[in-house]
């Protein structure tokens, strides 16, 4: 579905992305870990044209992207939800979706009816069923609790029904135990809309649980893949991210 | 489709109000005083589209009441128009000019934004100052404004053109808030609140603000021709930086966060005005004063206020769905 080949970008003399090449097959669920600084997040950037790569290809089911702008990447299929939440602070919950799923349906510019459009709130409404958001219906983002922010971000991402679903950090800033529910709600949401799914995490108990496939980034290149078994013992990852001691705990 | 049938009943509402004033035998002071705000309430309301829903903070917003000024005005002296024929024509100069103005500033933010669109402001003042045989410079078109009858509406009537310019003021408020209920203005609201996360839905960011900027340029043309039928003139102040500031003034006496709330800013600042001018020549002083007990004090518009208190009750019964829907799903769990 998404196929990154050779993909390269440097910011002055640093390079934060050096020839990744990586195939996100369809319907997947995959995370992408590594250390601060990896270029988890430049990636990701790239992926949805914040900023064109120095050179390299971006194949969405086949079409080349990189370059694009990040309006047509958007309308092309390919969703984000940000690490800080990014909200829109005024509107509540169900009046956010229902304007996302507007701008989805290509109806932001309409005058004649008022908002909502019975077909934008019916598309609100079945986000904010699946990510448990139902509740908070009524309430300002800007009040929301850090929990809900983040899963308002990804419901505004979902309002997009995106092909490929980027994820950068679902679970920031979050508790143990709200962490758990948040990757659960992930998970259903994955299951339930057949989508690509890509997720930044750090946990990584949550990581070699719920992940297909792990990537490994360090210093801007992929350091390694597979699945969470393999790159638990890949010695190159244990050295270079988990710690000597981790290779303990993991044997 | 609610919403929609009661601002309808408020907008005729509105309109008969205003209509009573003449069937009562108003003094003229009044009517006048009307007239005045109808005019100005269009420039505050129509910035306030820009300001208050888009987060576009202009400070040339008075340009364009001047340019529908200036283009009415000339149309009419010119004697080839009728009324309905030079308001439009004054609207697609406004339109125009919008246009080009809004295409190079929407894509600054802030306070780029802010100066240019004042520096664009002083540019057309400074041509309508200088173009002295066109415009009559500093003196501003002379010679009154020919009123012709059309469709056996003669607006040289003063109570007839009382009525026009109500209809007219009460059309271009009702195309407001059309705006601002619409898919498009909560378009303008997420763009207002983060911008870069409305492109990245997808919207065209740019291209909305230029059509925000644009028609709330035409709203304040009308309220330009408004003016000038009423005091059969166009003077190059129209377009000075100061009735932009004044329209500023307006938002902030009243609140911009309340759909309403720079036309209630109109009034109170035309009220102070013409209270404390007739008891003293230094009426910015007071208006000054009254401000700075706004920003300092409140923080914000009375208005605003108000919506803030309602806004916050409206909050607090949310949460307390939410409150409970948790402590069920808690109980569920256990």
């Amino acid at each position: 579905m998404l196929k990154l080949e050779n993909l390269k970008k440097s910011f002055g003399g640093v390079a934060a992305t050096r020839d990744v090449t990586l195939d996100f097959a369809n319907g997947s669920l995959s995370a992408i870990i590594g250390p601060n600084g990896a270029g988890k997040t430049t990636l990701f950037n790239l992926i949805t044209g914040r900023f064109p790569p120095d050179s390299g290809r971006i194949l969405l089911a086949g079409e080349n992207i990189a370059g694009l702008s990040q309006r047509r990447i958007v309308r092309l299929g390919i969703g984000r939800a940000f690490q800080v939440a990014s909200l829109f602070p005024t509107l509540t919950v169900a009046e956010a979706l229902a304007a996302a799923a507007q701008a989805h349906q290509h109806r932001e510019t309409v005058l004649r009816s008022p908002f909502p459009i019975a077909a934008t709130t019916r598309q609100g409404e079945e986000i904010m069923e699946l990510l448990g958001l139902t509740r908070v219906a009524g309430i300002l983002s800007r009040n929301l609790s850090h929990g809900d922010q983040k899963l308002l971000d990804i419901g505004l991402a979902l309002a997009l029904e995106p092909k490929v679903l980027l994820l950068d950090e679902p679970t920031a800033g979050m508790g143990p135990e709200e962490r758990w529910r948040m990757i659960e709600t992930v998970q259903r949401l994955w299951r339930a809309r057949g989508m690509t799914l890509i997720f930044i995490e750090h946990d990584m108990d949550i990581v070699f649980k719920v992940a297909q496939t792990v990537r490994v980034l360090s210093y801007g290149a992929v350091l390694a893949e597979g699945t969470p078994d393999e790159v638990r013992t890949n010695s190159k990852v244990i050295e270079a991210y988990l710690g000597k001691s981790a290779h303990g705990a993991a044997a | 489709m609610v919403g929609r049938w009661r601002d309808l009943g408020l907008a005729v509402l509105g309109l008969m109000l205003l209509l009573l004033v003449p069937v009562f035998g108003a003094p003229p002071a009044i009517r006048d005083f009307i007239m005045f705000g109808m005019a100005y309430g269009l420039l505050a309301m129509s910035l306030n589209l820009l300001i208050g829903y888009t987060g576009l903070v202009s400070f040339g917003h008075a340009m364009f009441f001047a340019a529908g000024a200036y283009a009415f005005g000339l149309a009419m002296q010119s004697g080839k128009f009728s009324i309905p024929g030079a308001f439009v024509l004054a609207i697609a100069f406004t339109a125009t000019m919008a246009l080009i103005v809004g295409a190079i500033c929407v894509r600054l933010n802030e306070i780029y934004f802010a100066f240019l669109t004042l520096a664009f402001q002083m540019l057309f003042y400074n041509i309508i100052l200088g173009w002295v045989s066109f415009t009559g410079g500093d003196q501003g078109l002379m010679g009154g404004i020919p009123r012709p009858k059309f469709l056996g509406i003669d607006l040289a009537d003063r109570t007839q053109l009382y009525i026009f310019c109500s209809i007219a003021f009460i059309v271009c408020i009702a195309i407001l808030r059309q705006i601002v209920t619409s898919p498009f203005g909560y378009t303008l609201r997420m763009i207002r609140d983060n911008q870069e996360r409305a492109a990245f839905l997808g919207i065209n960011v740019p291209l909305v603000k230029l059509a925000c900027f644009v028609i709330s340029a035409c709203i304040a043309g009308v309220g330009g021709i408004l003016l000038t039928l009423f005091v059969s003139g166009a003077y190059p102040n129209f377009g000075f930086w100061t009735t932009s500031g004044e329209a500023i003034f307006m938002i902030l006496l009243g609140g911009s966060n309340v759909f309403l709330g720079p036309l209630v800013g109109t009034v109170i600042l035309r009220l102070l005005n013409d209270i404390t001018v007739s008891y003293t020549s230094h009426t910015e002083l007071v208006l000054g004063i009254v401000i700075l007990v706004l920003v300092l004090g409140l923080r914000k518009g009375p208005l605003d206020l108000l919506a803030e208190r309602w806004e916050n009750r409206r909050q607090a019964a949310a949460q307390a769905v939410r409150d409970a829907a948790d402590k069920d799903a808690g109980k569920g769990g256990t």
